[in-house]
């Protein structure tokens, strides 16, 4: 069970809802990777094309648990605003702290990010914060009391994997609230890997939504996701630099 | 009476009165609705009564997608 604040899930894996080719392939991913948690943005209607259809029309609502990010958020202030709009919505009180701090990366910026949960915190909400893989800053998050840790396994949209898979570890490590491995993920073996570095979920949206099949990726990513858990509960074998025979040496004698 | 909505400037005919009326004007969907008023949200239980008064600044926003 992925526990984060008052809450439990079945599946490690959270999707996000973005950039998807339309809303049937869309619902048939998201039915496919057994997520129980989506993530959303906060926008403004557009009050002159009235009734665009959204997706949060398309799913049973009761289903999932929502989990807006504030995105588009530079600053901790705009940051709280986003997530107070969100909580307005009476569907969530988890929100995803993203503050982005450079275009070109997307990164987030650290400042504001730690200022943003801090807030968010006191208001009562449970914090997700997205972070970068900065091992220091993810035990600050957790000391402010953020519910859970979401390191960037590389830039966003990216697809290039964990790129500091050490830093990763490190962050697990020293967590005691729950680490989901959020952005860069491409492909399931990356999902995997985060897991067996003991990740206790992985967040991705764009590895799904811009495959070209998003419905087989999504699944997937499911077992990808189960996989990589499972191998890490399981509990690897030490790495050797030789060989050494899974075949038995006694009764050789026949050669 | 007129009003910024979304940072927009628009002008309202007079049977819009409260938020309820406004998001029917503009044919919005009220379940998805989020709406702030004057930078104070305003509790979806409550707010479809809410008056509204002339130079009134109006964000009405909803979920869409995002990762």
């Amino acid at each position: 069970m992925l526990k984060i604040g008052p809450y439990s899930f079945n599946s490690r894996l959270l999707l996000g809802t973005g950039k998807f080719p339309d809303f049937d392939t869309q619902k048939a991913a998201v039915e496919a990777s057994q997520t129980e948690i989506l993530t959303f943005a906060v926008r403004r209607m557009n009050i002159f094309e009235p009734n665009q259809p959204n997706f949060l029309e398309k799913i049973d609502v009761k289903k999932y648990t929502l989990l807006p990010n504030t995105a588009g958020a530079k600053t901790a202030e705009e940051a709280v605003r986003i997530a107070k709009l969100a909580k307005a919505s009476g569907l969530c009180d988890m929100i995803k702290v993203e503050v982005i701090g450079c275009d070109k990366t997307l990164l987030p910026d650290p400042i504001e990010t730690l200022k943003a949960s801090e807030m968010l915190l006191e208001e009562g909400f449970i914090v997700l914060p997205y972070t970068s893989d900065d091992v220091l800053l993810a035990k600050r998050l957790e000391d402010l009391g953020c519910h859970a840790i979401m390191p960037g396994a590389s830039p966003i949209g990216t697809g290039l994997g964990i790129v500091n898979p050490l830093n990763i570890h490190y962050i697990i490590e020293q967590s005691n609230v729950p680490v989901i491995v959020d952005a860069g993920i491409g492909v399931p073996s990356d999902a995997a890997k985060a897991m067996e570095l003991g990740a206790d979920g992985v967040l991705l949206n764009t590895a799904v939504s811009g495959a070209n099949d998003p419905v087989k990726m999504a699944e997937a990513m499911k077992y990808a996701v189960l996989a990589g858990h499972g191998g890490f509960e399981a509990g690897r074998i030490p790495k050797k630099l030789h060989a050494n025979a899974s075949s038995p040496l006694e009764g050789m004698s026949l050669l | 009476m007129n009003m910024i909505v979304n940072g927009r400037e628009v002008t309202l005919p007079e049977n819009v009165v409260t938020v309820r009326d406004l998001l029917d004007h503009f044919q919005l969907n009220k379940e998805l609705a989020i709406v702030e008023l004057n930078q104070s949200i305003l509790d979806k239980a409550t707010r479809d009564n809410k008056k509204l008064t002339n130079g009134d600044r109006v964000e009405i926003v909803q979920f869409v997608g995002g990762g």
